[in-house]
């Protein structure tokens, strides 16, 4: 039996940086969100092996993974099936026990997440990756090699010490030759709470910077939003949540452009 | 940690375990000869060269977080400045993050080439006494991307500590990527025989990030690395027109101070967010010295003065003196 776990799947997006915590799951998360309300049938697939944040975004907590005729059963996150996820995070028995594996045993992991899961139809699967360009993003290529992959969305935030390596991570794709659907510049500015004093905590301006030196489409800026983090922390549904934010405006937009460079 | 060969079986039970080559699922293994006869699981020679060209180190200090993001390169750059502000100390700050490599740019050291010698690489000296390695140095251009499998990853590292001149050092700083995989592993491997002083552990409030945090811990444990404390990091933002502290990363679960308290860790302390780190980093200065009064300097000040104290030597005690008369005379 020949087992292609993507062969109903429409668009695969990877959600890529080359510099760590920047917002990669938070954005695939709120992607994910944003596409499911707007009805489409999302999956996200979390190739952090080390880290793996989606089940706690999502407040999946630690069901057990299920194997069907078809592979493994993805988790999912809604009664109604519309988004669909897999992570390590499920597959471990004690979530404060570390992931200590190298390469080869991480690129094996990966090769089964991508074509043993049972997706199913999806409009698009969204993979979350670790920071860095080695193991896991080759391993996630590779393996999709079948399978189209309609492009990357690269998030950074606005800092030099940020934007340095996302422009390690611009050359990854082109060398791979995955076409770069656009850049987030991420934790752009901070609204204070008290005086509405907007704050440049991480500076501000460098991920658009990088978007035209490299030619790239800057897909938009998201603020930093304690209430944001919040609602991540909780595993709640923020766009749900907070409806009048300018964060929620900026993730739509963001969403907006993507979903149309996916039409295109 | 057994390693597992590309083209081993299912069950392979791993090449330096005891059933290497012996057991069932070893049968029809290409390497199943080789593990037999224990080639496989001699140790590494460079383990050995290692210890010995790192007889001149005397400390050896991980800085590691299983969180990306969350300041461990902005530590170490800082740690090694302050510990260089002290003229009779040789400091050495080894970057073993291949892909992300931030150090370059921290120490303002960008565009920096390494040079060989008949005694092997010479690091990059950002002061007289403060000695800095990163892949950084050995790329041509701020865009090159450094596409490693772990197999290479591992043989740098392994070349940064056997064939890095390093000279005399009182500390050696080491920044590593976030994560507990092949960089991790490498440098816990090869620092083996030369041995590692222990671990600083970085993360912030947020449960995404103590999380990921806790297995960094646990694999201290496994792999036997003492942890010399935490720091929570990011911890409060105080706006500069209104004073008001938000927590922009909020500690849902009771942030760094509570783990500790768990898992019976020394919480060094909590440094706040300030956009001048961010600013000097980029910069490429150290903002100890660019705005020494700020509370992210002086959380900084207080969490490495206790710190030396722990590591119990005789010139710590001296050195503390310097760093808290320097404290004080601002």
């Amino acid at each position: 039996i020949s087992i292609n776990g993507l062969a109903q799947v429409k668009h695969v997006v990877l959600v890529l940086s080359g510099k760590g915590g920047v917002g990669k799951s938070t954005i695939t998360t709120e992607l994910a969100l944003a596409l499911v309300h707007a009805g489409k049938k999302v999956g996200i697939l979390d190739v952090d092996l080390c880290g793996p944040s989606i089940p706690r975004m999502l407040s999946v907590g630690k069901p057990e993974v299920h194997q069907c005729d078809a592979g493994w059963v993805p988790v999912y996150a809604d009664p109604q099936q519309k988004l669909a996820i897999m992570s390590i995070g499920f597959l471990l028995e004690d979530s404060d026990e570390a992931v200590i594996w190298r390469g080869p045993k991480k690129t094996a992991l990966i090769g089964q997440f991508v074509s043993d899961v049972a997706w199913g139809e999806l409009d698009i699967l969204l993979v979350d990756t670790p920071p860095g360009t080695s193991d896991e993003h080759l391993a996630v290529l590779e393996n999709l090699r079948k399978h189209r992959v309609d492009g990357a969305v690269l998030v950074t935030t606005p800092q030099a010490v940020s934007t340095g390596d996302v422009r390690r991570e611009i050359t990854f794709c082109k060398k791979t030759a995955v076409k770069i659907l656009g850049i987030v510049e991420n934790m752009s500015g901070f609204v204070c709470p008290h005086c509405s004093e907007c704050s440049n905590v991480f500076s501000k301006g460098g991920g658009e910077e990088l978007a035209k030196l490299t030619g790239s489409v800057f897909l938009g800026s998201v603020p930093l939003d304690p209430l944001l983090t919040a609602t991540l922390e909780e595993g709640r549904d923020f766009l749900q949540a907070f409806p009048e934010s300018s964060t929620y405006t900026a993730i739509s937009q963001i969403v907006n452009t993507v979903l149309s460079s996916l039409d295109a | 940690m057994a390693d597992v060969p590309n083209d081993a079986p299912e069950h392979c039970p791993g090449t330096s375990s005891d059933q290497a080559g012996k057991s069932s699922a070893c049968q029809g293994c290409p390497n199943q000869n080789i593990c037999a006869s224990g080639a496989a699981k001699a140790p590494d020679p460079a383990i050995e060269e290692i210890r010995q060209k790192l007889t001149s180190v005397k400390h050896k200090i991980l800085v590691l977080s299983g969180k990306g993001g969350v300041g461990k390169s902005t530590f170490s750059a800082h740690l090694s400045h302050a510990l260089a502000s002290d003229d009779s100390k040789e400091i050495a700050l080894l970057d073993v993050d291949i892909c992300g490599p931030s150090i370059p740019k921290i120490m303002g050291l960008e565009g920096e080439q390494v040079h060989q010698s008949g005694s092997g690489w010479s690091p990059v000296y950002v002061e007289d006494n403060l000695a800095v390695m990163s892949i950084g140095f050995l790329l041509s251009s701020p865009d090159d991307a450094v596409i490693w499998r772990g197999p290479k990853k591992n043989g740098m590292i392994k070349q940064f500590l056997r064939d890095v001149d390093w000279g005399e050092v009182d500390y050696l700083i080491v920044d590593t990527p976030p994560g507990t995989s092949d960089e991790h592993l490498s440098i816990v491997q090869y620092l083996s025989g030369a041995g590692i002083d222990g671990a600083v552990i970085i993360t912030t409030p947020q449960e995404v990030s103590l999380q990921d945090v806790r297995k960094e811990i646990r694999f201290c444990k496994k792999v036997k690395i003492p942890v010399i404390g935490v720091i929570e990091n990011m911890s409060g933002f105080v706006c500069p027109k209104c004073k008001n502290t938000s927590q922009i990363f909020p500690p849902t679960t009771g942030g760094a101070q509570r783990m500790c308290e768990e898992l019976n860790l020394p919480l060094l302390g909590r440094v706040p967010l300030d956009p001048r780190i961010g600013r000097s980093c980029d910069e490429g200065r150290s903002f100890l010295t660019e705005v020494p009064d700020s509370p992210a300097a002086v959380a900084y000040q207080n969490i490495i003065f206790p710190f030396f104290c722990s590591l119990k030597t005789l010139h710590l005690v001296y050195f503390s003196l310097f760093i808290y008369t320097d404290v004080i005379s601002h």
